[in-house]
């Protein structure tokens, strides 16, 4: 569906050129859901926005559903780490949600149903008429979650989206992910920096070196689809897996020769 | 650019700006409650008390007891007998209040325009940039000897010279204002495919509004201004007119009604302003308490 081809992105040129992406590749298949770690400063920032569209890569390409994105396709959507500064604030939580509906022209109905099933799926029913500024920071990304659901992408980018939210208020919101996955049969590109995150909500997890960032390797995630914070993260699989991602994060040489040598 | 923020702040001076915190509005008068309405205004009383005495201890022809003028004004521009507009109210207040909204309009409108093309380009700010400084370091009344000589002496050069002198304030105001817009909002709109006419109206100008508001408050304080300096060349009509006119006539009472009826006017302009900036950005203050 969404394809990474050799994707690689330098800022500047000469001697002060900094490669942020060396050699990007990996395909998200309809109805997955892919989450890319890797340590800080991997250049996740720039690979999401040449995912996205909002900027060309210097280098390679990003094809959804086979053509090559050159601007921000229809059918793409992206939730933004800081809500704070990625809703508009002088809209309430219901002219947010339908900001990006405008232009679809959609009939009245469906404007309506669309929202507030929205509203209804992040559990923001009742909150419509108040501002961004009156709700909670977990409650914002809701709304943020919202915004992105009921513009009906066929794929979601969510960049950090909970990295700035209370670990309990995080567990919730991750699982609000994978039931909005189920419900929409969504795919989903979940760009995070906790390991345990990127392989709880993951059915695959790509992992990234830092920059110039590669993909170290990219693990499939064969935990049971239905997934709970306590009894999921206790199977043996589960810890493998993070173990797995956190040695391949702090040691990519270790394990970097045996994906060269597959995918060459 | 620091000169912007120099000239927002200078919005605390201005009678009623404090107001912007106040409570339930106009219930006592922009304050909080009965405590602070007695402490706001007690000063004021006390000073015009004090002024009172000594005026009428005085005896001073030129100084006369604010009893006296303040009773005069009334006399001349509050509606009495029967009728809303005294002859006074339609030959002097009016046409000064109408160059003024004229004047502030039109400027305000040419500056919120220019404001956010440049705010929107860097490039085009650059080219631009000087030619402001320069522009708005010119003290408009010394512009009247040429607007009279390019407009004449009717109304449209008194609009003209207000319009230009008042513009500033919201230029540079709006500059900053659109380009304080975070990035992330435009990136978000561009995600979502919003074309650009969605993105000026629904990001851009919510966005600029706040400064643009400060911008405003001053202008408004420039207009008045400019507007009782602009009567008081080359006029026949208006209240600086009537103040010079009350003052070369020797009818002193007239003159000081004249003073007066310009701070309660830029008393009561500025408490308008500042009841349609609370309304227009009430979702401002849901901003300011932070809660996450």
């Amino acid at each position: 569906m969404l394809t990474a081809n050799h994707l690689s992105h330098t800022y500047g040129s000469g001697a002060g050129a900094h490669a942020a992406l060396a050699d990007i590749d990996f395909t998200v298949e309809q109805g997955e859901l892919v989450s890319i770690v890797g340590p800080s400063g991997c250049g996740k920032t720039t690979l999401l926005r040449t995912l996205s569209g909002l900027m060309r890569p210097t280098g390679g390409s990003v094809t959804f559903h086979g053509d090559e994105i050159v601007e921000v396709p229809t059918g793409l959507a992206m939730v933004f780490q800081d809500y704070s500064r990625s809703l508009y604030p002088w809209l309430t939580v219901e002219d947010n949600v339908r900001f990006p509906l405008r232009r679809l022209h959609l009939p009245k109905e469906e404007l309506r149903s669309r929202i507030d099933e929205a509203l209804a799926a992040v559990g923001l029913t009742g909150h419509a008429a108040k501002y961004p500024g009156q709700l909670s920071g977990g409650m914002q990304q809701r709304v943020a979650i919202a915004r992105a659901l009921a513009y009906r992408p066929e794929i979601l980018l969510m960049d950090e989206p909970f990295a700035s939210i209370d670990a309990q208020t995080r567990e919730d919101l991750e699982d609000l992910v994978l039931e909005v996955k189920q419900r929409f049969s969504m795919t989903i590109i979940f760009v995070t920096h906790d390991i345990d995150e990127s392989v709880y909500l993951a059915d695959r997890v790509v992992v990234l070196s830092k920059p110039p960032t590669r993909v170290v390797t990219i693990l499939d995630v064969p935990l049971p689809g239905e997934r709970d914070q306590i009894s999921t993260k206790e199977l043996p699989e589960f810890i493998r897996l993070r173990g797995e991602v956190a040695r391949l994060i702090r040691h990519p040489r270790d394990a970097q020769e045996p994906v060269a040598a597959a995918a060459g | 650019m620091s000169t912007v923020s120099g000239r927002t702040d200078s919005k605390a001076a201005l009678p009623g700006a404090a107001t912007r915190r106040s409570g339930p509005m106009l219930r006592w008068l922009g304050t909080r409650g009965p405590r602070e309405f007695v402490l706001r205004w007690v000063v004021l009383f006390a000073l015009f008390i004090g002024w009172e005495l000594a005026a009428k201890a005085a005896e001073s022809p030129y100084f006369p007891p604010p009893s006296e003028f303040a009773a005069r004004a009334a006399e001349l521009w509050l509606p009495a007998d029967g009728t809303w507009l005294t002859e006074a109210t339609a030959n002097d207040v009016l046409p000064s209040l109408a160059r003024m909204f004229g004047g502030l309009a039109l400027g305000s409108l040419v500056a919120v325009v220019l404001g956010v093309a440049i705010g929107l380009s860097r490039r085009l700010g650059d080219y631009v940039d000087p030619l402001i400084q320069f522009s708005r370091a010119i003290p408009p009344p010394a512009l009247i000897p040429i607007f009279l000589v390019l407009f004449d002496r009717g109304a449209l050069m008194r609009v003209l010279l207000i319009a230009f002198g008042a513009m500033w304030p919201v230029l540079l105001n709006t500059i900053e204002g659109v380009r304080s817009v975070d990035v992330i909002k435009y990136e978000t709109a561009s995600i979502f495919r919003i074309g650009f006419a969605d993105k000026l109206v629904r990001i851009v100008l919510p966005g600029a509004a706040q400064k643009v508001f400060a911008g405003l408050r001053t202008s408004l304080a420039l207009g008045l201004i400019l507007m009782v300096i602009s009567e008081m060349v080359a006029s026949t009509g208006g209240i600086g007119f009537h103040i010079v006119q009350a003052q070369r006539s020797f009818q002193i009472l007239d003159m000081w009604a004249g003073i007066l009826l310009l701070g309660v006017l830029g008393y009561l302009l500025n408490l308008v302003l500042t009841v349609v900036e609370r309304r227009v950005l009430a979702w401002h203050r849901t901003t300011n308490r932070e809660i996450a």
